[in-house]
């Protein structure tokens, strides 16, 4: 669970958040769900950009609203 | 435009907050201020081997998730944590309570000599390494100066006027003077004031000590800060926060407030000489004590107590015993002067927040905390140091001086509240 990018999603968000792994589902809203304001998802997004090692461009990040919407864009780019 | 023939308030002190590094709230700071405790120690916040000086006053045992979620921390410098515990300690001490109806009448003004340093160091380190794409969108928030008085808002819900000093050394005291008149001008009914400084960071270490401003007696931290003693070598960098409630009286009285003491006077001034070194002789800073004894309506015979700036700088400590010999006059040769920096170290912006609230303490308690150190004085340094142990007297009034880089000079003065 923890290897796949669905679990290092997580991980990642709890850590950066500062919220309980398991509220953390892949259907939460980084905004409305976890409490993320502009910065803290600008940080976010440089989290996962470290990680998996990608880039995501400011159009692209805008339209990752939840964990789900992040694990499928980094899947995306990963198989690419 | 003139001011009308509006009355000036009066202003007491209903509560006191501190994060030093001989204590972590009110009462362990003071008591340990009685008990001429060091908080000097080897650097622990960082590896410190290659430094000239390897000695401070860490604040130690410090948790930040006692006063804010884990989040919050995150997502603060140190410098603006310690404002912020300091400051909701000094509400609760004041049992004064924030709420819709009274938040607009309640201040902030926290001074810092350098702000979120830690930040800023560590974001560099990431800049140079990472690239700028991965520089922290919370780096600049978390460094700028203000930022401690801007959270301690957010976190106590103050919504009056709010804004911070950053004079350096002087900063702290600069915030409690300059709330001081926001009080007695009437803009505000309490204001949440005081200095806060984090600055044991490498950088600062290595500038301040490039600076000939650091003692290096590292294989004796205890003894390094020793202010007016010949064998002095320079300060000791101490961090921290120490805050106070300042109120309108008749708000206090209102509520039943405990009452510390009553705040009656600020002066300040510049030397206008040189960028680090004080001007010889001290006359930028005996104006300083004049202004703030002229402001309060009191002459130098009342002055019980001087809570000194006393750095343990060869500079320092000499010129300002001749400053106070020049506002004092004769009386200098009989009041008590005392330099807590002895035990705290010095907390650059940070040390007008704490040594204010030592002032006020020692007019509330009539007690005068001593000059640890103080073996043998300096030639130049002839006054009554209170050496080594506290000391029970009648404190009526108490000044805190302090000064900072850019010869600025500010004086406080507190006198016991009488009706």
């Amino acid at each position: 669970m923890a290897d796949t990018i669905l679990g290092k999603v997580q991980k990642i968000v709890s850590e950066q958040l500062g919220v309980d792994l398991d509220t953390v589902k892949p259907e939460a809203s980084f905004a409305n769900d976890l409490g993320a304001d502009s910065l803290d998802t600008v940080e976010l997004v440089m989290a996962l950009e470290e990680e998996f090692d990608i880039e995501i461009p400011d159009e692209a990040a805008e339209s990752i609203g939840t964990v789900q919407a992040a694990v499928d864009f980094i899947t995306e780019k990963s198989s690419a | 435009m003139t001011m009308t023939s509006t009355e000036k308030k009066r202003v007491v002190i209903t509560g006191m907050g501190a994060i030093t590094p001989i204590g972590n709230d009110l009462e362990a700071y003071w008591q340990g201020l009685l008990a001429g405790k060091s908080g000097i120690g080897p650097i622990t916040l960082f590896d410190a081997s290659k430094h000239k000086c390897r000695i401070a006053g860490e604040v130690k045992g410090f948790d930040p998730l006692e006063y804010l979620d884990a989040k919050d921390a995150k997502r603060t410098d140190r410098f603006a944590q310690f404002a912020i515990a300091a400051s909701k300690q000094a509400l609760a001490d004041a049992k004064l309570t924030i709420t819709d109806l009274n938040a607009e009448q309640v201040g902030v003004m926290i001074g810092t000599g350098v702000g979120g340093l830690k930040v800023m160091e560590e974001q560099q380190s990431v800049y140079i390494n990472k690239g700028p794409s991965r520089c922290s969108p919370f780096m600049v928030p978390m460094m700028i100066a203000n930022m401690a008085a801007g959270l301690t808002a957010i976190h106590t819900g103050a919504k009056g006027p709010n804004s911070c000093a950053v004079t350096a050394c002087a900063a702290g005291s600069n915030a409690i003077g300059d709330a001081f008149r926001i009080v007695q001008n009437g803009y505000a009914q309490a204001m949440i004031c005081g200095g806060t400084e984090a600055a044991i960071t490498p950088l600062s270490l290595a500038g301040f000590a490039s600076a000939r401003a650091l003692s290096t007696r590292n294989d004796d931290p205890d003894h390094a800060s020793r202010p007016f003693d010949k064998g002095r070598d320079g300060f000791v960098m101490g961090e921290g926060a120490g805050i106070l409630v300042l109120e309108e009286l008749e708000h206090a009285l209102s509520r039943g407030a405990r009452i510390y003491a009553e705040m009656v006077g600020y002066g300040m001034t510049c030397d206008a000489y040189h960028m680090t070194a004080p001007v010889p002789g001290g006359a930028g800073a005996a104006r300083s004590m004049e202004f703030a004894l002229k402001d309060a309506g009191i002459s130098p015979s009342e002055v019980s107590y001087v809570n000194a700036h006393g750095t343990s700088t060869p500079a320092n400590d000499p010129t300002e015993t001749s400053a106070i010999k020049t506002a004092l006059g004769k009386s200098a040769k009989t009041v008590a002067v005392s330099s807590t920096k002895s035990m705290t170290g010095h907390l650059l912006g940070g040390s007008g927040g704490i040594e204010g609230v030592a002032a006020c303490m020692a007019v509330s308690k009539d007690h005068v905390p001593p000059t640890i150190n103080l073996q043998e004085p300096d030639d130049d340094c002839d006054l009554d140091y209170v050496p080594n142990h506290s000391r029970a007297q009648t404190v009526d009034v108490a000044m805190s001086n302090s000064f900072g880089f850019g010869g600025h000079n500010v004086t406080l003065v507190f006198r016991k509240y009488r009706s």
